[in-house]
């Protein structure tokens, strides 16, 4: 391995006694794409953390181009020509975006820094990643999520890495824009630049990448060449044991007309300019997805329903009653219950510093209390059951949410929604950044709770999903529902011609 | 496609362009209304008046920025004050020397306060809270009973206009040279916050470090995986902070020729630097604002009190009105919440 640019030696890694990373051997050559794969708490934080300088190993040695090194902050790694992009993004809101992407290092003159050579390094970066359409002196704060992605991409290109690191780098882009990614870390590695790539997204590792390497508990498992080994093979090695059918069976599908009253129906719901007459219905007993592209309209949807937005107009009826929730409390409480598990479990989900307990009763503290006190007995066995339920890995219910893995963060934000007893469930992209084992128990309790009689929305951006949990997909595009599948007709090409609002059979 | 500059500073910078323009109708109403209006005495008198506090603000503007708050802003603008009124006199050098050890007691002070909060990992309010009242102990150890002997000459020239400066320093012949006649009848206090703003302020902004004292006041986590020198524009902040408040205790000496260590004096002195401070718009979050907006919050606040005089109003209503009116001008602030379509935005 002469050509490998980053080297871990007996890398080691403790979190309070628990182990991260333990002895990992791994090394990442100049001019490849390597994909690393991993349930959530694997390590491939850890992992890539240690090499941008985030943390520092407990044993073990780094090498970089042959040489040990070691980084005690993200500015040294940088300088090494090793730059990270991390999944919660590194952007500073009240800055341009000129001003984000030299951050670190401005043009400048006399001392001070330069602005109009700022704009225009900016401009040019902001062309090689294809978004000319981003206004360089725009504050960040103004732009969406998946924008704000892209300028991230070109901060990271302006630091002239020998060594990019994408962490979940296309979670929250629009397809277009993965494509733009695609091409440029094509571009890179024949310029000779090591790309370590991380994604839960398999069909985007088996599209990129020509190098994988599997960590299963802060341990490296194989690395090896892409196609050497099936997917099958490969979720195997992630999660250690044989994956019985990733979905859980669906019902005969039921004709609709027999099934009366929706427990929720939708008439020309419209919201500024995102949501353009939205038509939709959902029975008691179906998972119904939304499909389409990102920024369709989605997650307004469903932040409408739960009276988050405001202005909305449009009729809809929920249990009988007419009328949007006037907001998330007054929706959870009403006659027929709401919930939503929301698109950012670490800002709208939870409270990271609070106990596991406390956020596990954060909506539900009405049915735990004697007024005006909550019942202490009461509130134990609920959290115990909601982490039964749930299979919640954790040590003690008394420790902050915020140590749990990414998962099982996700599985609390929904145990305390379950907790409500809901009668129709939102759910905004809930497997997210979430590893294999996981999303499987999600699909299973979005099964079951459809089998209960309850009413069950769930937005995807991940096709396969749709295909494999719902039961019908409405398909949005630009705030309006283009098709709706139900049945077989939910395939992926379906799917994605819907979404791109072109008509398969006619063409 | 994109907006144009100005528009696009105009959106930008919504808050100090309000306050601006509250702040010159302001004035020039009580101008209009005052019997001396728009003569060079009353400009005068007022930049004296607001000169100490727009120091002040300026202090207050940098913690804030960084999403905190300076408690000893007041405590240190007392501390120069004293030593200002023991080294402030004698022959000319004498005097420079004096001046820059004033600068140089509050810039200490400040980078003090700085290295507490960063390496002792203090949060800055409690911290500057600790460190104000250590100040005005220094304070009252340097100067016991208030007195002190400044410079008069230096008192005189710049507390009046430019003409009284040159007049008195017998420069550009004695204030009658053809070249100063455009600038005769300006307030040399107003210069001075001017020239200090515009030749410390200004610049700052453009560094790195102060690029990253608004970073950290945003969203500190993306400024530190920006790998920006967090530790050091902190420091930097306070200290900044402290050269301001020192230069508003130099002011103050040299207005009043002499120092005092009033305890209550300091603390009214910090509480109008935070008010001055977000009237002019900048976030007490912290990322949003700056120095020169603050120089607006500030001369708001003083406005509001000149119009006590001509209006004849009991002065103990001032205290009153004062407030009242901080929370109507504050208050304009949360107009934009009431617009947001996505309750969500309201707790990013």
């Amino acid at each position: 391995m002469t050509d490998s640019i980053v080297e871990y030696r007996g890398i080691s890694k403790y979190f309070a006694g628990i182990r991260a990373l333990q002895s990992v051997d791994f090394s990442c050559k100049l001019g490849s794409i390597h994909a690393v794969l991993g349930e959530n708490g694997a390590g491939k934080s850890t992992l890539i953390k240690i090499m941008s300088g985030v943390l520092q190993p407990d044993a073990g040695e780094i090498l970089l181009d042959g040489k040990p090194v070691s980084f005690s902050t993200p500015q040294s790694a940088n300088e090494a020509g090793i730059v990270c992009m991390f999944q919660e993004l590194s952007l500073v809101p009240d800055l341009s975006v000129a001003e984000n992407i030299s951050i670190s290092h401005p043009p400048r003159r006399f001392g001070l820094i330069d602005r109009r050579e700022q704009v225009r390094r900016a401009e040019e970066l902001l062309a090689r990643v294809r978004c000319e359409d981003v206004d360089p002196n725009a504050m960040v704060r103004e732009l969406s999520l998946s924008r704000r992605q892209m300028v991230e991409i070109a901060k990271a290109l302006g630091k002239s890495p020998k060594v990019l690191i994408l962490d979940e780098a296309t979670s929250a882009l629009t397809s277009r824009d993965v494509q733009t990614v695609y091409d440029l870390l094509a571009e890179l590695k024949a310029e000779g630049v090591a790309s370590l790539f991380i994604s839960h997204r398999m069909h985007e590792v088996d599209a990129l990448c020509d190098t994988l390497s599997v960590f299963r508990n802060g341990q490296h498992i194989e690395t090896f060449a892409k196609g050497e080994k099936t997917e099958r093979e490969i979720v195997h090695l992630m999660i250690g044991r044989e994956v019985e059918a990733q979905f859980p069976p669906k019902p005969p599908a039921p004709s609709l007309p027999d099934q009366g009253e929706p427990l929720l129906r939708v008439r020309g719901l419209s919201w500024q300019n995102r949501l353009n007459g939205i038509d939709l219905s959902v029975h008691g007993g179906e998972i119904v997805g939304l499909g389409g592209l990102d920024g369709q309209g989605q997650k307004e949807l469903l932040l409408a329903l739960f009276g988050v937005l405001r202005d909305v107009d449009g009729e809809v009826v929920i249990g009988g009653k007419k009328g949007i929730p006037s907001s998330p409390a007054a929706a959870k409480s009403a006659g027929t219950r709401l919930a939503l598990v929301p698109e950012d479990r670490k800002t709208e989900g939870l409270m990271l510093g609070m106990s596991i307990t406390d956020n596990l009763l954060a909506s539900s503290f009405q049915r735990i209390s004697r007024e005006p006190f909550i019942d202490p007995v009461l509130s134990r066995k609920t959290v115990e059951e909601g982490i039964s339920r749930l299979q919640i890995k954790t040590g003690s219910a008394s420790d902050p949410v915020m140590t749990l893995s990414g998962g099982n963060q996700q599985k609390v934000v929904i145990a305390k929604w379950l907790m409500i007893d809901p009668d129709v469930v939102l759910l905004n992209d809930p497997t997210r950044g979430i590893d294999v084992g996981t999303k499987q128990e999600i699909y299973k309790l979005m099964r079951d709770l459809a089998n209960a009689g309850k009413a069950v929305l769930f937005y995807s951006s991940d096709y396969a999903e749709l295909i494999g949990c719902c039961d019908r997909v409405s398909v949005l595009y630009s705030g309006r529902v283009v098709a709706e599948k139900q049945g077989d007709e939910i395939t992926e090409e379906s799917l994605v011609a819907a979404s791109l609002n072109i008509d398969v059979e006619a063409a | 496609m994109h907006k144009s500059t100005l528009k696009r500073y105009f959106s930008q910078n919504l808050g100090v362009v309000t306050a601006s323009l509250l702040l010159i109708a302001l004035y020039v109403t009580y101008n209009f209304m005052h019997p001396r209006g728009f003569s060079t005495a009353v400009a005068v008198q007022n930049t004296n008046e607001a000169a100490a506090i727009a120091f002040l603000a300026m202090a207050q503007t940098l913690p804030v920025l960084l999403g905190g708050l300076d408690l000893s802003v007041g405590a240190v603008m007392t501390l120069s004050n004293c030593v200002a009124s023991v080294l402030v006199n004698g022959t000319p050098g004498e005097i420079v020397f004096g001046m820059l050890a004033t600068l140089a007691t509050g810039t200490a002070f400040g980078a003090l306060n700085g290295c507490i909060v960063v390496y002792g990992r203090i949060q800055p309010i409690i911290a500057t809270l600790a460190t104000g009242a250590i100040a005005i102990g220094l304070a009252l150890i340097v100067r016991p009973k208030p007195g002190g002997d400044v410079d008069g000459d230096l008192g005189w020239a710049l507390t009046n206009s430019v003409w009284d400066f040159a007049d008195t320093y017998e420069l550009a012949d004695g204030g009658d040279a053809w070249w100063l006649q455009p600038f005769v009848d300006i307030p040399v206090p107003f210069l001075l916050v001017v020239l200090v703003a515009v030749c410390v302020w200004v610049p700052f902004k453009r560094t790195v470090t102060g690029r990253t004292v608004y970073a950290i006041g945003s969203a500190e986590g993306a400024a530190f995986m920006s790998g920006l020198p967090i530790d050091r524009a902190r420091i930097a902040a306070f200290t900044l902070g402290g050269f301001f408040a020192s230069c508003g205790g130099l002011y103050l000496a040299i207005q009043t020729s002499s120092g005092n260590a009033d305890l209550q004096q300091a603390g009214a002195y910090t509480l109008n630097s935070i008010a001055a401070v977000v009237l002019g718009g900048t976030s007490l979050l912290g990322g949003v604002g700056g120095a020169i907006a603050s120089l607006v919050g500030a001369g708001i606040l003083r406005v509001i009190s000149f119009y006590f005089r001509i209006l004849d109003i009991d002065p103990l209503l001032q205290p009153l009105i004062e407030g009242m009116v901080l929370l109507v001008a504050v208050s304009f602030g949360a107009i934009r919440t009431i617009r947001v379509k996505n309750k969500l935005d309201l707790f990013r």
